[in-house]
């Protein structure tokens, strides 16, 4: 064989592999949305999931899922730009820095299941609470923190260098200059990085086990007092997610339409990470056109 | 839109630049910081003591927990705790759907730096950020709805099965290693492939012999990725590959992982007891691998930084 017919046969089969992820691909989002779509309704987005009988919907689920996606969110962002700002602006090189560094590595390598686990034994054995929405918030914290210090630190230190000198030049203070320059100018590629975390939160399910847990009481949407045991925005309450709910049915359900909830929910469940990943390249470029008053 | 006042008027405006707000904001993010250090820390520590609870204080035999292949904790009279099957189970997905998602991974990389970098890229490079949005519970159910009954018809057994995990697997690592591969081949310097193909080296010439061998760690590191994704994964492999407590004896025999196991069991076994403690002693197997995953990634990173 000559080297230049391998070198034809070696470029076919590069061919042939990037065809197979494409096809993969749309095989996949084709079979999710077109299983999926005919069964969602708006009778099926809001009605309340049945355990036994047929036809239950996923109102609740839907709730529950943006409900700790947004608890998550208030709770991570501020811990993960705050993480961000000192690996940009105030750790210096050396052990410590390495030790923070390594922790962050751990983090984000560690499997979910593990982080549910330690959620497990630190929100829901240890102070007492059992299955909540703030365990399983706080799981899924601990699950989003890497994520958001990384990309705070990233977008922090992509500022110019010569807006912080040039600010700092003015007699402004070291942090005034992170909270009026820096911050501002970050601000685009941190939104952009948080709404795609929200989608990795947004489809989690294995942390969210064994903290959140597999049930939802009976909620009364009229109930707004967060204090009271039937009110959706109680955070100590049980909660299921749409993820966890996908699970639930296929593994443990024992309801006859187990397919047609499945498919509904995997496709509302990819429906949304897709608006949010959408969502991201749309305000990240707007912003990004805004600020560079590029067309 | 906000009106946008001159920096100028809103730093003199605002009169927050003392000595005090610079301290507090200082002691805020290093509070930040701590807090990281500290949830690392505890999970190591919790995890750890609540993981080694079934050898000290249930007595059960860290020698029989790895290596026997008999698990049947609810026997009351003879229990026996022997995890190697799970633990063979999970490293038999990782590697397997290792071996099938890396050549893929890094073709694709290939194809996007090297055969086609202008349109490959762009058709290829959404198709892999889309693969990695899809959650992984989905993953699992497809596999479970399509996958198994294909096997099951096709190729023979029921269905459930080691082959079905490992594709399952092999499809949610592709876009990890294909992200960092890319990353890998495009990062090479320019003049590495210019040097080859003015020697008269064809395009598979240059890959082969200089672009794989100079990125070789960083594919490597691309690779490793994947496989800590695969051996934590829980949700999306325990619905496709049967959970039996027996060493499969091929690929289409249902088997079981660690996570699998874990993810069935933690809910209804009592917690204390020593079936349950035992899951603890899984979960921190995975703890102890996935530390093991960063040192190899560390040990190919300061390869790379040697060359």
């Amino acid at each position: 064989m000559t080297s230049k017919s391998a070198d034809r046969i070696a470029t076919g089969v590069f061919i042939v592999i990037a065809v197979i992820i494409v096809s993969i691909l749309v095989g996949l989002f084709s079979y999710i949305l077109v299983k999926g779509l005919t069964h969602i309704s708006l009778d099926f987005l809001t009605s309340p999931s049945s355990n036994v009988r047929a036809g239950g919907g996923i109102r609740d689920q839907l709730f529950n899922s943006f409900y700790i996606l947004v608890l998550t969110m208030i709770i991570s962002v501020p811990l993960g730009l705050g993480g961000g700002i000192y690996m940009a602006e105030y750790a210096k090189p050396g052990k410590v820095t390495n030790t923070i560094r390594s922790c962050i590595e751990v983090l984000s390598s560690l499997p979910s299941i593990v982080i549910g686990m330690f959620g497990l034994l630190m929100f829901v054995n240890l102070t007492g609470w059992g299955y909540t929405i703030l365990g399983g918030a706080l799981a899924l914290t601990v699950f989003n923190l890497p994520v958001l210090v990384r990309v705070s630190e990233d977008a922090i230190r992509s500022v110019p260098r010569e807006l912080k000198e040039g600010s700092l030049a003015l007699g402004i203070t070291h942090w005034h200059t992170i909270k009026t320059i820096l911050l501002p100018s970050a601000f685009p590629s941190i939104l952009t990085g948080a709404i795609l975390a929200s989608g990795r939160v947004f489809g989690e399910a294995a942390a969210l086990l064994f903290t959140a847990g597999l049930s939802t009481p009976r909620l009364n949407y009229l109930d707004w007092n967060p204090f009271s045991e039937r009110s959706p925005l109680n955070i100590f309450r049980p909660a299921e997610t749409l993820a966890v709910h996908i699970w639930s049915v296929n593994t443990q359900g024992l309801i006859p339409d187990i397919e047609e909830v499945s498919n509904g929910s995997a496709a509302v469940l990819v429906i949304s990470v897709l608006l949010f990943n959408l969502l991201a390249r749309w305000i990240g470029t707007r912003i990004h056109k805004r600020i560079t008053a590029t067309k | 839109m906000e009106k946008i006042m001159p920096a100028k008027d809103r730093l003199l405006k605002s009169g927050k630049n003392g000595l005090g707000n610079e301290m507090r904001g200082k002691v805020l993010v290093i509070l930040c910081a701590v807090i990281m250090i500290s949830v690392t820390i505890s999970i190591t520590i919790f995890l750890g003591t609540k993981g080694l609870q079934s050898f000290i204080k249930n007595g059960v035999s860290p020698i029989e927990f790895i290596t026997s292949t008999k698990w049947n904790p609810t026997n009351k009279a003879n229990p026996e705790y022997g995890a190697f099957p799970f633990i063979f189970g999970s490293f038999a997905v990782t590697f397997l759907s290792a071996l099938v998602a890396a050549p893929l991974g890094i073709g694709a990389a290939i194809f996007m730096t090297e055969i086609a970098p202008s349109w490959g890229k762009k058709i290829l490079q959404p198709v892999i950020e889309l693969l990695v949005g899809i959650p992984s519970v989905v993953y699992g159910f497809i596999g479970l709805s399509v996958l198994v009954p294909f096997i099951r018809e096709n190729i023979g057994g029921l269905g459930f099965s080691l082959l079905a995990g490992t594709i399952v697997l092999s499809i949610m690592i592709l876009p990890t290693i294909t992200s960092i591969a890319t990353d890998a081949m495009s990062s090479l310097p320019k003049s590495l492939r210019e040097g080859s193909y003015a020697l008269g080296a064809t395009r598979w010439q240059t890959i082969r012999k200089v672009l794989i061998p100079a990125g070789l760690p960083t594919l490597l590191t691309a690779v490793i990725l994947g496989m800590a994704r695969a051996f934590g994964e829980a949700l999306a492999v325990q619905m496709v590959i049967g959970n039996v407590r027996d060493l499969p004896s091929s690929f289409l025999d249902a088997s079981a992982t660690l996570t699998t196991i874990i993810t069935l069991n933690m809910g209804h076994t009592t917690y204390g007891s020593v079936e349950n403690n035992t899951l603890w002693s899984m979960g921190l197997i995975l703890l102890i691998m996935s530390f093991v995953f960063i040192i190899l990634i560390r040990y190919f990173s300061s390869r790379r930084k040697m060359q």
